[in-house]
């Protein structure tokens, strides 16, 4: 009670204690590595690779196609083996570069370089930040260099660091907080580099006890800098709910985060900026979280992009028996998935694996009217009255009702009595809806 | 491994909450209404609950069977109906109409309309105010200890006459079997709170605007507005059929607006209406104002500066 908080919302099992306290392990990748186009928002970036290249650990193997789009980089030395589409944690195929690994870890030459990042330009800030490949890898994986670039640098007077890691079972970032707070302080204060009217502001959220008094010694002295504890409560870590929080400004779903004078990016996004610029190590790597009552050794690794789902599960010691669901992320916004012959990408957070369903499969009854959906619902849209204009296809009532506001969090199913798949739904209908809309601009531009 | 895998969209977790555990807690918290009622006016009393419940659970299995649907008794929602309905009822009442009642409420109210969460109005009350068009004597006779007939609190305040605050707190005075008792009604109610199965929203609003409503246009004193309050049902209709799900707005704010508007209403119809009551006119005429009450209050979304 107290702290800082947003409208709606809900209390979901946290799961955190499985892997909390695991320290994070390094996983050497082995074999192939499999480097889809398209691991962010945006245009898919154009491969500057092919087969029988050979490519150094750092090396640029795709480059961005478009204003919002994300360079790719190899994690590893070794020979292209070709471009392919291969399958993703989202389920569909992608094509990808395929690098077989030689196991030596030769980089390019800049590599790790130590930098004094008082010494750059704005500009080059920038510049490495984009060449680096970082997108946000919180889950959405908006480019960064974008979101550090708006229109006025100026009228910027908060940036943000998502440390709410509101996901239950999620440890990645508070275990980041934990080992690596220092790179964590000094990757804030590049950000805070290009917006000189910018405080810098560390939220996490009240169950992380640790992380918050770590923090506050280590911003003692740092000006300009705080830490801000929030309340547990699901989703505190949207960037929408999350800057109503921490600054009691409200961005609305057409609005960018800088018209309120905001920038926020995860930690662990926050850190890989902190290595790209002062230690010339682009975006090769990222924080997992392998965890569930399905896998025998929860644990959090530090990864190269890249590496498949089964080295892993493999370093986790395996499935227990009763694997019944494996989820790519966290269990409100994470995606099933029918296998693990996938690779690692930025916006991989967690492999959840589950031994029961925990009530998914409870058949559908007829919606109640008891509001618990509309109670919980963080965009303060009305979820009962959209899932009955989403079933009938009415899209002008969904519109009207601003169902593409959702950002499909999942606390209406989750809270849902008469297991509705409201989520669900509002995804189907928000997809459908945006391919109708470009298709219309299609039809404009001809 | 692949084959056994489950794939469904997210969340992937779910809360433990589902409507029939909503449904038996509702049922829980008028089993001490149920049981003063019991104890005040004896087995009779009993009968007359079993006898609504029977009917509302056995009209819908019936109905739904008959039509080819998927019976649906085991969400509890016929049960609660069935319990309101029976502590609607005089205990002395005779046996067949709570029967017919029950009947009427799961088949007319709710079944034709959809069922579960599809129906217009609360419908024990909708068949309970059916009940006293239809059998205004046998509805409205109220004995008390031994069979004697008595007039309610309320017919004696509207007479002119004092009451006795406490005895009517407690529940030891006439009237039907699950509204006299404001105690067992209120512990009732707060574990419908704690439970979250309610909001605070619709009865407060309700009962604030009618006390106010009382005070104004009735007698500016507070023994008066209080006998209001404990009587006549006000209590076990702000918390157990006001805020019937299916016919109260989802919005919070709406929540509001209904609750202000059934306190109005149940003030006109109490003070210048026909009958000392009220309660369960004031409800079923603004359950009918629902949807237009939702269309005018939904939340301002995030960010935005209207709806």
């Amino acid at each position: 009670m107290g702290l800082p908080t947003f409208k709606g919302g809900i209390h979901p099992y946290e799961g955190k204690e499985l892997s909390e306290d695991k320290p994070v392990v390094l996983l050497q990748p082995k074999e192939a590595l499999v480097f889809p186009l398209s691991q962010h928002i945006g245009a898919p970036a154009k491969p500057l690779v092919e087969a029988g290249d050979k490519v150094l650990m750092g090396q640029k193997i795709g480059e961005m196609d478009g204003a919002i789009s994300a360079c790719i980089i190899s994690s590893v030395s070794g020979t292209v083996k070709g471009i392919e589409p291969r399958k993703t944690a989202g389920g569909s195929m992608v094509p990808s570069i395929i690098i077989e690994n030689d196991g030596e870890d030769k980089t390019v030459e800049s590599f790790g370089i130590k930098r004094d990042p008082e010494a750059l330009s704005k500009e080059e800030i920038r510049n490495i930040i984009k060449e680096s490949g970082i997108v946000g890898l919180g889950g959405a994986g908006f480019p960064t260099y974008v979101k550090l670039t708006p229109r006025d640098d100026a009228k910027i007077d908060t940036v943000i660091v998502n440390g709410a890691e509101c996901e239950p079972y999620l440890t990645s970032d508070y275990r980041m907080l934990m080992e690596e707070p220092e790179k964590l302080i000094k990757g804030l204060r590049i950000i805070l580099r290009l917006f000189e009217h910018a405080k810098g502001v560390i939220a996490i959220e009240n169950n992380k006890p640790e992380a918050i008094k770590r923090l506050e010694e280590l911003v003692k002295d740092e000006p300009g800098i705080t830490v801000c504890p929030l309340s547990t409560k699901y989703p505190q870590g949207w960037e929408r709910t999350l800057i109503q929080s921490v600054t009691g400004r409200k961005v609305s779903a057409d609005m960018l985060p800088a018209e309120v004078g905001c920038i926020v990016d995860n930690v662990d996004t926050v850190i890989s900026i902190y290595y790209a610029v002062a230690e010339s190590t682009p975006l090769i790597r990222r924080i997992i979280t392998v965890t569930g009552d399905a896998i025998e050794n929860p644990q959090n690794y530090n990864v190269r992009i890249g590496t498949s789902y089964e080295q892993m599960v493999e370093a986790s010691g395996g499935f227990k028996a009763e694997v019944k669901k494996l989820i790519s992320g966290g269990p409100m916004m994470g995606r099933a998935l029918d296998g693990i012959d996938i690779p690692v990408t930025k916006v991989t957070s967690a492999l959840l694996c589950m031994s029961d369903d925990e009530g998914t499969n409870d058949p559908t009854t007829s919606c109640i009217r008891c509001a618990r959906c509309v109670r919980v619902c963080p965009g303060r849209i009305v979820p009962q009255q959209m899932v009955i204009a989403a079933v009938h296809s009415d899209a002008e009532r969904y519109l009207k009702l601003k169902g593409t506001d959702c950002c499909e969090c999942g606390s209406c199913s989750y809270i849902c009595p008469a297991r509705i798949p409201l989520t669900e739904t509002f995804i189907g209908m928000n997809r459908r809806i945006s391919e109708a809309e470009a298709a219309v601009r299609r039809k404009k531009n001809d | 491994m692949t084959n056994s895998l489950s794939i469904s969209s997210s969340p992937h977790i779910r809360n433990q909450v589902t409507t029939p555990n909503i449904m038996f807690d509702v049922a829980i918290a008028m089993i001490p209404a149920s049981a003063y009622g019991v104890y005040q006016f004896g087995i009779k009393a009993a009968l007359v609950l079993f006898i609504s419940v029977i009917s509302c659970v056995l009209s819908e299995y019936v109905y739904q069977s008959l039509m080819g649907r998927p019976v649906t008794v085991s969400d509890g929602s016929a049960l609660v109906t069935g319990m309101i309905l029976g502590l609607n009822m005089p205990p002395a009442i005779s046996l067949w109409i709570p029967f017919l009642g029950g009947v009427f409420a799961i088949i007319v109210v709710k079944q034709l309309f959809g069922g579960i969460g599809q129906n217009f109005m609360n419908p024990a009350l909708a068949a309970r105010c059916f009940l006293l068009i239809s059998f205004a004597g046998e509805m409205t006779t109220f004995t008390y200890h031994d069979a004697v007939v008595s007039p309610t609190p309320l017919a004696a305040l509207k007479g002119g006459q004092s009451v006795d605050l406490t005895a009517m707190f407690i529940g030891k005075i006439p009237g039907s079997m699950g509204e006299v008792s404001v105690i067992a009604l209120l512990i009732g109610a707060a574990y419908m709170l704690i439970r979250k199965v309610i909001s605070i929203r619709i009865p407060a609003a309700y009962l604030i605007t009618f006390a106010l409503f009382v005070f104004i246009f009735g007698r500016q004193d507070l023994s008066y507005v209080l006998a209001h309050l404990c009587g006549g049902g006000v209590i076990f209709g702000a918390f157990f059929m006001a805020t019937d799900y299916s016919s109260s707005p989802i919005t919070s704010k709406g929540q509001i607006i209904f609750g202000i508007i059934l306190g109005i209403l149940t003030g006109l119809f109490r003070l210048f209406g026909g009958s000392a009551e009220g309660v369960s006119y004031a409800i079923i005429i603004s359950n009918l104002l629902v949807p237009l009450i939702e269309e005018i209050s939904f939340p301002i979304p995030l960010g935005r500066e209207r709806r």
